[in-house]
């Protein structure tokens, strides 16, 4: 049985995510944050960890953004079998985003080529994903990615060879080399596996996981763990000026891969994770 | 001038710009800074500009705060406007010292060569807390484009601030919290 979704009840929704998202810090994200002024002994750190729940809390009721950096859109698709649309679902999309960052008065980051850099003036396009599923849901994953902690990320293809604490080790030394520049604190999104590409796609779906949720996998989780205390120990802090909160989760995805590599890609988010699932 | 205040347990310094020598000599890492006064926005793409044109403002005792807002809803005087990575100056910003400018506020870290100049110079890099723009855009009371509109974001502004605060990341003796030992707290 086919159902039909209207483009506008999208770029409604998509509108409103994309404005909810820049200004209210996720639940998660709030809550871990508030965990670490606890735990946190350094006074510097809890001074800035405080300043941090402060600004969540005036952009909340101000409806300003918590950080001007109001990111680049990511969207997650999962599009089921019977769902039938007026238009490309990336088009929509795209609408969508151009609604919200023009009407919630967001910034408008997106230049219209690497070298040209002309302002699109609507934040769009986005980076779109898109995945069929059986049945007739449709599910938007929405990310706002700001560039501070963007371009701290980074991708290696690592020897097969390395045993796990090798690969451990080299992800959260380069982690620690970069965390400095990503304000931290820092939520971490690592995939393992697929391709060069797909390393990344799955790095970005990582941070989607619930803060403080381990990878169902013992192995992963025990990885996850394990990148975490070793980024903690850099005595990095938050904003950098020391303390034992550099980072407040790790969450790992692993893929199939091909038997000459181990993939591995980092995608750095700063505090303010953006991100919300629609289901229409 | 300067004054010492305290809220709580923290000890904040305030300053006003134009900056003289004699407050930023007195200044070490970490300690707490709320500045007041005219400061001026300019991020990428306003240095390249400033840079292939010519600065189209004195240097002299002012300070250049790495950011770009985002808009002003109505009735508001900016939107939030935090910090941005201060590296991606890092080619500009010692010759900006050596011509006048005494402090950058931004966030990270900045080179060697942005230090040298600092110390050269007797300048000071200021950190806000990355991710702080909609409590860090309370503070500003004024904001006017100055140059380059079309550049939307990345125009440059001056702008004026009370009590924006800020940490001293490098002091003028090239003194950094950057620089300790794994393990070792403040």
């Amino acid at each position: 049985m086919r159902r039909k979704i209207n483009s506008q009840e999208i770029i409604d929704t998509i509108s409103a995510s994309c404005i909810e998202c820049a200004c209210v810090l996720n639940d998660n994200a709030y809550t871990a944050i508030e965990k670490a002024v606890r735990s946190e002994k350094n006074d510097t750190a809890r001074y800035v960890l405080n300043e941090l729940i402060s600004n969540a809390d005036i952009a909340k009721k101000d409806k300003i953004p918590l950080c001007q950096d109001t990111g680049m859109v990511i969207c997650f698709v999962e599009i089921g079998l019977n769902i039938e649309l007026d238009e490309p679902i990336q088009d929509i999309i795209n609408r969508g985003v151009a609604k919200g960052y023009t009407e919630g008065y967001l910034r408008k980051s997106i230049v219209n080529d690497p070298f040209e850099r002309i302002n699109t003036d609507n934040n769009t396009p986005c980076v779109v994903y898109v995945e069929q599923t059986e049945g007739s849901s449709l599910k938007i994953s929405i990310m706002l990615k700001g560039f501070g902690s963007e371009n701290m990320s980074f991708v290696k293809m690592l020897n097969p060879s390395l045993s796990e604490d090798k690969v451990v080790k080299i992800i959260a030394d380069d982690i620690c080399s970069k965390a400095f520049n990503a304000c931290p604190p820092v939520f971490i999104g690592i995939g393992i596996g697929g391709t060069m590409d797909y390393a990344s796609v799955l790095s970005k779906k990582a941070l989607l996981r619930e803060v403080g949720v381990n990878n169902p996998n013992k192995f992963y989780a025990n990885m996850e763990g394990k990148i975490l205390n070793l980024i903690n120990m850099s005595n990095i802090g938050p904003a950098g000026c020391s303390g034992n909160t550099t980072a407040l989760s790790v969450a790992i995805e692993a893929y199939e891969t091909h038997i000459a590599s181990i993939p591995v890609a980092v995608t750095i988010q700063c505090h303010a994770l953006r991100h919300k699932v629609i289901i229409l | 001038m300067s004054c010492i205040k305290t809220q709580g347990n923290n000890i904040m310094i305030e300053i006003s710009t134009p900056f003289n020598n004699d407050i930023l000599l007195s200044l070490k890492p970490f300690d707490k800074v709320l500045i007041n006064g005219f400061i001026y926005i300019a991020r990428d793409q306003a240095h390249k500009r400033m840079f292939s044109d010519s600065i189209p403002f004195d240097l002299k005792g002012q300070c250049i705060y790495h950011c770009g807002p985002s808009d002003a809803k109505k009735g508001d005087i900016i939107g939030s406007a935090g910090p941005t990575s201060s590296y991606r100056m890092d080619s500009y910003t010692p010759y900006l010292f050596d011509n006048g400018l005494k402090a950058i506020i931004g966030k990270g870290k900045v080179n060697d060569i942005v230090k040298d100049s600092i110390i050269r110079n007797k300048c000071v890099y200021f950190g806000a807390i990355g991710g702080l723009g909609a409590k860090l855009s309370k503070c500003i009371k004024s904001q006017t484009v100055i140059a380059y509109d079309d550049l939307k974001t990345d125009a440059l502004r001056k702008i004026y601030v009370e009590k924006f605060p800020v940490i001293v990341i490098i002091n003028c003796n090239g003194e950094s919290i950057y620089e300790r030992d794994k393990g070792e707290n403040e």
